[in-house]
This record gives C-alpha cells, sequence and structure tokens, in this order.
C-alpha cells in the first residue's frame, strides 16, 4: 500500500494541465478528488509517474441552475451536490444518489468528474448521468468538445475520453416526474451489488416518458432503453413492471464475485429495479 | 476542619469496584496522542518490508536481489540462506510445529515471506520490494482440508522421516502426511452406544469460516540492537511481551537479561498480536546485521493475508435426546483446516484450545470430541479471534446443534435450553468433556432475558409473520436467535497451562510511595480494553487508596513482573487476581503499621475503607495515607521500611462467564438483506469491577460477532488466492450496519477467585456470533431449513431462500 515515487503537480489553469499532459502523455494523470486514483497507486495498480492535481484549477468547480437547465463542474464534490438546495429543488434524484455513495469522508473529497470519468463499472455516476441523458464537457489540446453521457463508456476503464483531455463539466435538462436511484450493497462505503436509476413522467394515469440505467451490472453502466419503453404507455401495471425488468435482465451481463454469483446479482437487480420504478411512480 | 465524611463517602471517593470511573486512557487516544509503534522513530532507523509469495504452493527457483540492491538507499536484502547460519530460517510456533521464517526453497501460502527488504525509508523499501525477482515453480494447490486428507501431494517435506515415513508431530501420531494431530477428549464408545439407543439424534456438519480479527492497527516492531553494550530492545505489538522476551531469547541465544520487550499503546489485538511472526525475526536479525534500528509495520492487506486468521473449523455434530427433550449425548468430530504451518495459539497441551468446552451450558451426562488438524495451502494461524481458545467455534457448534435438536424433536428452543441447563445447584459441575464449571445460575439468566424481550410475544409475532408472508403480504420473514453461553476463560492452572513451557500464570506489583499515591505493573498488556482504569479500581478498593491515585504500567518487561499477557479474557481473572492479592499483602503490612502508630495490637485494628480503625473505637484511626507516611519515614521496630508488595497467582481453575443473548431480525426473502431490530445481551461475569467498561466491551465483542455471522470472512478461490484481501471486502462494521444493543446483567461470583470476577472482554463475541446466526436459521424454520453456514451475507441469504422454493 506504498505508491511509486511520482512527480506532482499543481497548476493554476487549464493551460498548465494540458502541457504537462502532452508533455508526458500516458505517464500523466490528473488528480481530482483521489478517492479512486490514490488507492490504484498505492495497491501500485496505476502507476502514475506524473500527477496533475486539478485542485487550484479556475472554473472547474461550481453547480449552476439555469432555467430547466443544470450545470455541474468537474470538481464538484459529491458532498457539494447533496448540500445544494437548488440542484436539490431542480434534480432530486442527484441528491438521492450521491447519499448512497460511499461515506460522508469520501464524499467531501470523491467529485463528480472524477466519478464519471473514472470509467470504473461500480461508480455510482456514470449510471445516472446516462438516466438524465447528460452530457459531458471536454477540454483537450484542440479545444472543447461536448460527449452524450450514453456513448461514454466502452468498456471497464476504457471511455472516449483522449488521454490528453479533461473533463471540465456535466450537463443536463432538470428531469420532470418522478425519480429514484435504489441501490444495493453490503455495507457503508461498498459499490453496488445492484442499484438502478429511474425517471418516471407521468401524463393522465399513464407512463408518458421513462428513463432507466444500472450500475455496477456489466463493464460498463447499462441504460436500457428497452426497458423504460416496456413502461411508456402503460399506467405501470404489474405486467408493464415485470415487461421492464425482463428486459433490463436481457441488456446486464453481471460477473461473479465477492458481493455474489450470477443469478444473484441478476435477482438482485431485477428486486431493486422493481422498487425503483415503484418508487419513481410513486413520485410522478 | 472538613466536615467528618461519612463510610459511603469515603468508598465513592476512592473510586473503586463498581463505580463507572471514566478511562483514563481516553484523554491520550481521543487527543491523537497516543504512542504507537509506528509512532516510534529512532535515529538512524531503517524500514523492512516484505517480498511476498503470489502463488499458495510453489517451489522456489531462485531469487535474485541484484537490482533491488542496486537502488539507492537500499541497505539489505535478507533471504532463508542469510538466516540459515544463524539457525533462523525457520522459527518455533506456538503450538509446537515450525514456520519458516523466510521461504527455504518453497512456499506453502499466497503471501508467505519470501524475502525481507532493509531500506533508509518505507517507500525505497516498497520500491525495492518489486525489483526482487523470485523465479517460482507452480506446484498443485490444497485449499480444502479433506481433499488435503486425501491428496498425494506433500505439502510439509520437512516433516517427513526416512523413506517417507510419518514420524509424531507435536502432539502424537499423524495419520497422513498432510494430517497434523488427532486430539481426543470424552468417552468414544459410552457416545455412540448412547447415541445409538436413544430416541432421537440430530446430526449436521456445522461449518466456521475462516476470518480474520483485523484489529485497527496492524502487527509491527522497531527492533533496536545496542552492540555496544550487547542489549536488545523490541518495540512491538505484543499481546504477550514477557513471553515474547523468551521465545526470543530461546531462538536467539541473546540472554534475557540482554532483551527489552516493549509494547507501547496497542491498537487492538483481538489474538492478532498473540504469536510471534517472521517480520519480527527478520527485523531482529536486520538489526543485528546493520548495527542499527529496524521497523518493521504491516500493512492492511498484509495483515489480513498473513498474521493469524481464526477459526476455520468444520465441525461435525451429533446430538441425541430422549423424546421429552433431555439431552443424553453430544459427538463431534472436527477437521481444523490450520495452513501451512501449525501456528495455533493454544496453551501447548490443548491443541485444539478449550473446544471441548462444546458441552456448552447443559448437563450432557457422555460426550465425545475428536479433533484433527490439517495442513492446506493457506496462512498458518488459528488464533482466538476475541475469545479464549477455540471457545467460539465451542459455543457456535453446540448453541447450532441444539437449535437443530430442537427442530428434530419440533420444539422451542428456548424451552430445549430451559430443560437442558446445568442447574444452580450442580455448581461447581463436571463436564463430560473434563471440565469443573466454577458457578453458574443459567435458569435465572435465561427467564430474565426471556421475560425482556417477551419471548412468547415475539414468537406469536412471529407465527403471524408466517401466515402473512404465505398469504403474500409481505415478502419479509423475522427471525429470533436464541443463544445461552458458557464460556471458559483465565487460562490458566500452571498444572495444565502453558505455552511452550511458560506456565500461564500472571503478576502483580505494587509500590506506594509516600504521599499516598501508588504504582502497580502487571504482566498483561491492555490493547483497548482499560486496565489502567479498572486495576487502579482493583487496588482502590483492596488498599483504600483512591483510584486516581495509582498509576498502572504494563508491558515493558525490564519494569513489569513476568506475566503471560492478555488474550482469552485472562487479564482480570489471572492479572486481576494477582492485583487484589498482591494489593492484601499492602494490607497486611499497612495493618501492623497502624497498630504500631495507633499503639494498639495488630488484631485490634481493622480496615474500614480508606483506614485502619481500632476496633470498637472507630475515632481512632488512621488513614492509608498516613500509614504509607509512615512506612517510608518512621523507624519502627522490626517492620522493614517501604510499602511494596508483589504477587504471583497460579488460578485454581478457569473461571465461566455466562450469558443469554437474544437477536430480533428482519430478512428481506428477495434481496437477501438482513435488519437487526433488536439485540438484548445479558452477561453474568461475576464480580463487576466497572459496569461502564463492561458495557463498552459488550458493545465491541457484539459488533466484532455480528461482523463475523453477517459476513467477515478470508475467502480463498481453488488457486489459493486470496479473495478478500482489503477492508472493501473483508466486512468491518460500521456504525451504520450496527444496531442499537440493551445490556443486562445477574452476578454470580467466581468462588475461587479473590474478588469473583470472571472476564468479560470476550463474552459478547463467543454468544453473539451464534446469536446472529441462529436468528438466519431460524427465520427460515418455518420453511423447511435445518442449518445454513455463515457467513450471513446477502447472496448466501438468498441462495438459502432460493433453496427453499421462497422465490417462485
Ligand atoms: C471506501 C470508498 C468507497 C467508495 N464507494 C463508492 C460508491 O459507492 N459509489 C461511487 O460511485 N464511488 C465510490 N467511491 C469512489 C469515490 O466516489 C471517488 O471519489 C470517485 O470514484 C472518483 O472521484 P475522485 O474525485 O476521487 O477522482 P480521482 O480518484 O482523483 O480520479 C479518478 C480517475 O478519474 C480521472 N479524473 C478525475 N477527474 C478528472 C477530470 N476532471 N477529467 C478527466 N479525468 C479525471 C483521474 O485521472 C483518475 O483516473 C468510493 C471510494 C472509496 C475510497
Amino acid at each position: 500500500m506504498i505508491p511509486a515515487a511520482f512527480e506532482y503537480y499543481r497548476p493554476k489553469d487549464m493551460a498548465g494541465v494540458l502541457s504537462v499532459l502532452q508533455e508526458h502523455g500516458d505517464d500523466a494523470r490528473v488528480l481530482a478528488g483521489g478517492h479512486s486514483l490514490i488507492p490504484m497507486m498505492k495497491l501500485r495498480m496505476a502507476e502514475v509517474p506524473h500527477l496533475i492535481d486539478l485542485q487550484d484549477v479556475e472554473g472547474l468547480g461550481g453547480i449552476s441552475v439555469d432555467g430547466d437547465t443544470v450545470r455541474i463542474g468537474a470538481m464538484t464534490t459529491q458532498h457539494d451536490i447533496i448540500d445544494n438546495a437548488a440542484l436539490a429543488a431542480a434534480a432530486p434524484i442527484m441528491r438521492e444518489a450521491s447519499l448512497q455513495i460511499a461515506d460522508p469522508q469520501v464524499r467531501y473529497m470523491g467529485t463528480v468528474g472524477g466519478n464519471v470519468a473514472n470509467g470504473d463499472p461500480g461508480n455510482d455516476m456514470p449510471g445516472l448521468m446516462q438516466c438524465l441523458d447528460a452530457t459531458f464537457t471536454l477540454v483537450g489540446p484542440d479545444g472543447e468538445r461536448t460527449v452524450e453521457a450514453r456513448d461514454f463508456y466502452e468498456a471497464a476503464y476504457m471511455t472516449d475520453r483522449e488521454d490528453d483531455e479533461i473533463l471540465t463539466a456535466v450537463s443536463f435538462k432538470a428531469p420532470k416526474g418522478g425519480y429514484a436511484y435504489e441501490k444495493q450493497k453490503r455495507k457503508i462505503g461498498d459499490y453496488a451489488t445492484a442499484a438502478a436509476a429511474v425517471l418516471i413522467t407521468k401524463t393522465d394515469g399513464k407512463c408518458s416518458a421513462a428513463s432507466i440505467a444500472m450500475t455496477n451490472l456489466s463493464d460498463t453502466p447499462i441504460w436500457s432503453e428497452a426497458a423504460a419503453e416496456a413502461l411508456v404507455g402503460t399506467s405501470l401495471d404489474d405486467a408493464a413492471i415485470a415487461a421492464a425488468v425482463a428486459a433490463m435482465l436481457g441488456d446486464i451481463d453481471p460477473t461473479d464475485d465477492n458481493r455474489g454469483p450470477v443469478e444473484f446479482k441478476r435477482h438482485a437487480a431485477s428486486i431493486i429495479l422493481r422498487r425503483a420504478i415503484e418508487t419513481a411512480w410513486s413520485r410522478a | 476542619m472538613n466536615k467528618e465524611l461519612t463510610r459511603e463517602e469515603r468508598a465513592d471517593a476512592l473510586g473503586g469496584m463498581g463505580c463507572k470511573r471514566k478511562r483514563v486512557e481516553d484523554a491520550r487516544f481521543t487527543q491523537g496522542k497516543g504512542n504507537y509503534v509506528d509512532d516510534i522513530k529512532l535515529p538512524g532507523m531503517l524500514q523492512g518490508d516484505f517480498v511476498r509469495s503470489p502463488y499458495a504452493h510453489a517451489k522456489i527457483v531462485s531469487i535474485d536481489a541484484s537490482a533491488a540492491l542496486a537502488l539507492d538507499g537500499v541497505v539489505a536484502v535478507l533471504t532463508a540462506e542469510d538466516l540459515a547460519p544463524l539457525g533462523l530460517h525457520w522459527m518455533p510456533t506456538l503450538a509446537g510445529d515450525k514456520q519458516m521464517v523466510l521461504a527455504d526453497g518453497k512456499v506453502l501460502f499466497q503471501g508467505q515471506e519470501v524475502a525481507f527488504v532493509v531500506a533508509k525509508d518505507r517507500y525505497i523499501a516498497a520500491d525495492a520490494v518489486e525489483l526482487v525477482e523470485v523465479e517460482y515453480e507452480e506446484l498443485p494447490v490444497l485449499t480444502d482440508p479433506f481433499a488435503a486428507m486425501e491428496s498425494d501431494v506433500v505439502l510439509r517435506e520437512d516433516l517427513l522421516g526416512e523413506g517417507g515415513s510419518l514420524p509424531d508431530g507435536a502432539h502424537g501420531p499423524r495419520k497422513h502426511h498432510n494430517h497434523i494431530f488427532t486430539w481426543e477428549v470424552g468417552e468414544k464408545d459410552a457416545t455412540e452406544q448412547v447415541l445409538q439407543e436413544a430416541d432421537v439424534v440430530a446430526e449436521e456438519m456445522v461449518y466456521y469460516h475462516r476470518t480474520h480479527p483485523c484489529p485497527l492497527e496492524t502487527c509491527g516492531c522497531v527492533a533496536s540492537m545496542d552492540k555496544v553494550n550487547g542489549k536488545l530492545t523490541l518495540h512491538g505489538t505484543f499481546q504477550a511481551p514477557h513471553a515474547i522476551r523468551t521465545v526470543v531469547s530461546l531462538i536467539s541465544g541473546i540472554e534475557e537479561h540482554n532483551i527489552r520487550v516493549i509494547s507501547p499503546d496497542i491498537g487492538g489485538g483481538f489474538g492478532n498480536k498473540v504469536g510471534a511472526y517472521p517480520g519480527y525475526v527478520c527485523s531482529v536479525v536486520a538489526s543485528i546485521v546493520t548495527g542499527v534500528p529496524v521497523k518493521w509495520v504491516e500493512d492492511r492487506m498484509e495483515n489480513l493475508m498473513t498474521t493469524a486468521f481464526a477459526r476455520d473449523y468444520w465441525m461435525k455434530g451429533k446430538i441425541s435426546a430422549t423424546k421429552e427433550g433431555k439431552i443424553t449425548g453430544l459427538w463431534c468430530h472436527t477437521t481444523a483446516d490450520h495452513g501451512g504451518f501449525d501456528a495455533c495459539a493454544d496453551p501447548t497441551k490443548f491443541p485444539a484450545g478449550f473446544m471441548n468446552i462444546c458441552t456448552g451450558s447443559y448437563d450432557i451426562p457422555t460426550a465425545y470430541l475428536a479433533v484433527d488438524g490439517v495442513y492446506t495451502n493457506k496462512a498458518p494461524g488459528g488464533v482466538s479471534y476475541r475469545c479464549s481458545f477455540r471457545v467460539t467455534e465451542a459455543a457456535y457448534f453446540i448453541e447450532r446443534m441444539i437449535e437443530i435438536l430442537a427442530i428434530e424433536l419440533n420444539m422451542d428452543a428456548a424451552e430445549l435450553r430451559r430443560i437442558n441447563f446445568i442447574k444452580k445447584e450442580q455448581f461447581p459441575y463436571q463436564s463430560a468433556l473434563g471440565w469443573e464449571y466454577d458457578s453458574g445460575d443459567y435458569h435465572t439468566a435465561w427467564d430474565k432475558a426471556l421475560k425482556a424481550v417477551d419471548y412468547d410475544g415475539l414468537r406469536a409475532e412471529q407465527a403471524q409473520r408466517v401466515e402473512d408472508y404465505k398469504a403474500g403480504k409481505t415478502r419479509k420473514l423475522m427471525g429470533i436467535g436464541l443463544t445461552h453461553f458458557t464460556e471458559i476463560v483465565g487460562a490458566g492452572p500452571v498444572k495444565n497451562c502453558d505455552i511452550l513451557g511458560l506456565g500461564m500464570f500472571d503478576s502483580c506489583e505494587i509500590r506506594i510511595h509516600p504521599t499516598g499515591s501508588a504504582i502497580a505493573r502487571l504482566g498483561t498488556i491492555s490493547q483497548g480494553q482499560g486496565h489502567a482504569t479498572t486495576f487502579a479500581q482493583i487496588l482502590a478498593t483492596e488498599i483504600g487508596l483512591p483510584a486516581d491515585s495509582i498509576t498502572i504500567e504494563e508491558g515493558d518487561t525490564d519494569t513489569a513482573p513476568y506475566g503471560l499477557g492478555t488474550y482469552g479474557s485472562r487479564s482480570t481473572p489471572v492479572a486481576g487476581a494477582a492485583t487484589a492479592m498482591a494489593g492484601r499483602k499492602i494490607r497486611a503490612k499497612a495493618q501492623m503499621i497502624a497498630a504500631y502508630l495507633l499503639e494498639v495490637h495488630d488484631d485490634d485494628v481493622e480496615f474500614d475503607v480508606d483506614r485502619f480503625v481500632v476496633k470498637g473505637a472507630p475515632e481512632k484511626f488512621k488513614t492509608m495515607k498516613e500509614i504509607a507516611f509512615a512506612a517510608y519515614n518512621q523507624a519502627i521496630p522490626g517492620i522493614e521500611p517501604g510499602l511494596e508488595a508483589v504477587s504471583y497467582y497460579d488460578p485454581p481453575n478457569m473461571t465461566y462467564p455466562f450469558g443469554a443473548y437474544v437477536c430480533v431480525m428482519d430478512i428481506d426473502v428477495d434481496t437477501g438483506v438482513t435488519e437487526i431490530r433488536r439485540f438484548y445481551a445479558l452477561d453474568d461475569c461475576g464480580t463487576r469491577i466497572n459496569p461502564m467498561i463492561i458495557e463498552g466491551q459488550v458493545h465491541g465483542g457484539l459488533t466484532e460477532a455480528l461482523a463475523v455471522a453477517l459476513g467477515q470472512e478470508i475467502a480463498y478461490d481453488d488457486m489459493g488466492n486470496v479473495k478478500t484481501g482489503t477492508l472493501m471486502d473483508f466486512f468491518l462494521p460500521t456504525a451504520w450496519e450496527v444496531p442499537n444493543y440493551e445490556t443486562d446483567h445477574t452476578v454470580t461470583p467466581s468462588p475461587h477467585h479473590p474478588i469473583g470476577a470472571k472476564g468479560v472482554g470476550e463474552s459478547p463475541h463467543v454468544g453473539g456470533v451464534p446469536c446472529f446466526s441462529n436468528a438466519v436459521n431460524d427465520a427460515f424454520r418455518a420453511f423447511g431449513l435445518r442449518h445454513t453456514h455463515m457467513p450471513h451475507d446477502h447472496w448466501r441469504i438468498w441462495k438459502t431462500a432460493n433453496g427453499l422454493g421462497l422465490h417462485g
């Protein structure tokens, strides 16, 4: 649990970050809250000879809610999200999910940018972002570009982000209707055995729109379009929910680990999704 | 002049036995002012780190340390080859086996110590570890003890005799090259006959999984060899500093007076810090070689993977009874997985510890126990994790067997216990497996517990829940966990308890200062138990000086009297007794001094809280404070100056704390998630020295019990890889997972202990584990479950429910 030696940089602006990234390529990485990266370095599973701390970089923090547009700077901590009244009003699912991440100590450090950029299938924010249909803003040597959360994740720790790009913000439209973030975990400080993010809009007693994403049940988050479609147009009777659950089960691909065998995880996923749908519907 | 205090006021002012004295240790712990091993920094100190085996079983083809040695700041890389000339490449274990200090030609478990790197700082040491190139040739891996007993693969070639023969081991004949010992107690034939003739026999294999004590502070030491005066100082996380001194002397050849072992503050032990580990030996050798101090502190993963697992007992049981539920016999065969070396920390004559307490709280006339120890490719250890030697295994076994027998008899498990408890008037009670229980009143405790939780009401609620479940109204089942445990602690009488020949007495030495304060030193060492608080309370009551004026010091072998340390709940039963006895010696001398000062005969004064008074004339007295001053400053004919005493206490018997626990749990059949709605713990530890400390111990022990029962394990895959090597997967509960505990007590003093105290630190763990597990099992009883193994984590509970067809 002793990391290898590394150079530490603490630039004040994005240009400073980019120049180190460009100079050292693969050998450089940015550090946000450090609560995913530092454990990996201590285990010597990640070797990072050049570590660039984003702490002092201008313009990476802050939460803005402008009409129905929400923008969260990459360096915003999970604690900041829990603490922000405007965000809680605009997108209460953000608060509900953040409260289920790790423990208060981790949440004081861990950032949204780190959580979504990390690419660990256990992270809760990526699925949440897919559920919200969020957009990620990336800055690189060629300037700024955006990418949809639903297109960002390729495999475990593999994303659409280039090595010399920084994720600067996530943004999304404030969701309407009911919401729920359900997570089964073994203990406080654990990643999900199964987690579900659900948004449902109700019009005239029927589901008019829905979005469903699952966490830690594949090597990427799973936005299950089919599961959501199974709900749209129904009044969420048992059959509709069963169809949504069945559709979700067709999309996930969990693996065996200490949290349990595949068959258990599939069962847990279906229960968690069912509960999330019921809660979201009750709030719609 | 001050108003004359009443007797009660004078007693209160002492802060003696029975009061909730605040812990004197906490000021430094809560302010970050503790002094742990890793806080020790000596001039010129080097840092050690291990190269460890990635394989569970492999031949070492070669070790090349040249790249590591070339790294700036690396001072040495030790291998078995370097230790062999000193005879230190192997070391004796507490169980009479021997263990490699550094891999001697092969490795037997993942994480085994292969080479020891010594460098100028911790970071360089870790870098150098990566640079040591070890070539391994993988060998077949045995992780299952039953398979190991059938396998041709020899794990310990070093134990083979001529032509592959099997010489006896430390505990007698060996049946197979992977077999360590057979230990038998009780009457085999008679028990088998009772089982054969019984109305009812319940039979089950009960597995108590491998886990780990996991104290917050890991193991470590700082060895410092002073080459000028030939003295070795060894600071370390030692639960038994004197035993470590003797062992170091025996294996290194350094005379014992030249070794000083110091246990500074210890951040939890739970059995993890009883044994001797390769890190200690390597640090000592490295300090001798380099002439400067060497520190070694393991990290969390090393701690979980290598230093001292607990449990791993496969207990096959049979219990018989009459139709009415009177138990007639108990039979147990245990297959004990000891890993690659037998490094269990038990009294030497007890290779399976006190597993023969497995008749529990019940009057079982005939019983038989056999334990077979087996080598596998897992880490060595087998320590008593928050319990006396294998007592948790025994309590879990009998408390599961009772529940299974209740199912077989179609009887209420609380009633079945009541019918079979040893009765109050049967104490001292001779058990079928050889122990003499000192005292107990199980029926009173049991009735009090059941009444406190409204047991009948709980059963009615549970029956309703089953109805509701069957009617589709709920997906949650309710379990009622019951346990009545009896422990055996306070090892122990020197006639049958020793560790490597060291008798398990303990000691206390007291010096009263002229102004009426005192220092007492003991052979034990606190790891969080609060000895500095409670032992001062014992003395306050015994010698009549305020607890706040008594310093308790432990852990420095140059100053403390010889003792066997702290584990197995032995501090209060053994060192606590020594403390009281030493206090009484002080009092005896004080009586003579008082009589002289009061100008009466010795027999004409009597002790009264904080003074000696003239019998029949209480206005004539000398306070202990006055007596202390006189002891040093007044020439008293026929009495030596000074006021000191030392006592070495060899206990006449063990003590037998007991308790009655009830757990109420809700279980989500679909997710396997458990919720503890209520936990009631009644403990009887005899005389209660400090109720607040007892309550703290009970909370802590129950929390570790919850951990073990509901998820904490050291799991291996078939290749012998540890799957639970970090705290992400190794379950340590936080405040969030822990329920609100209700504590209660009865008081049945030990008749043979000077103050009647029995020890309590481990009771809640011993009783808690079966109680949590019984609750899980009980929830499914109505659906046909007999037994499901721990740990009861979500997926295993789900699997149990699934197997019972509860998922449709
Ligand atoms: C005990 C524990 C429990 C946890 N439990 C959970 C949990 O239940 N759910 C959960 O979601 N998370 C959990 N986490 C992870 C935690 O939320 C992390 O904080 C988070 O995953 C990463 O955020 P960070 O700011 O700490 O990122 P860092 O650790 O600093 O970085 C993570 C990775 O992202 C990269 N990165 C960081 N910021 C950027 C950026 N702006 N642009 C590009 N790349 C970037 C880094 O280079 C690194 O590769 C847990 C962590 C711990 C220690």
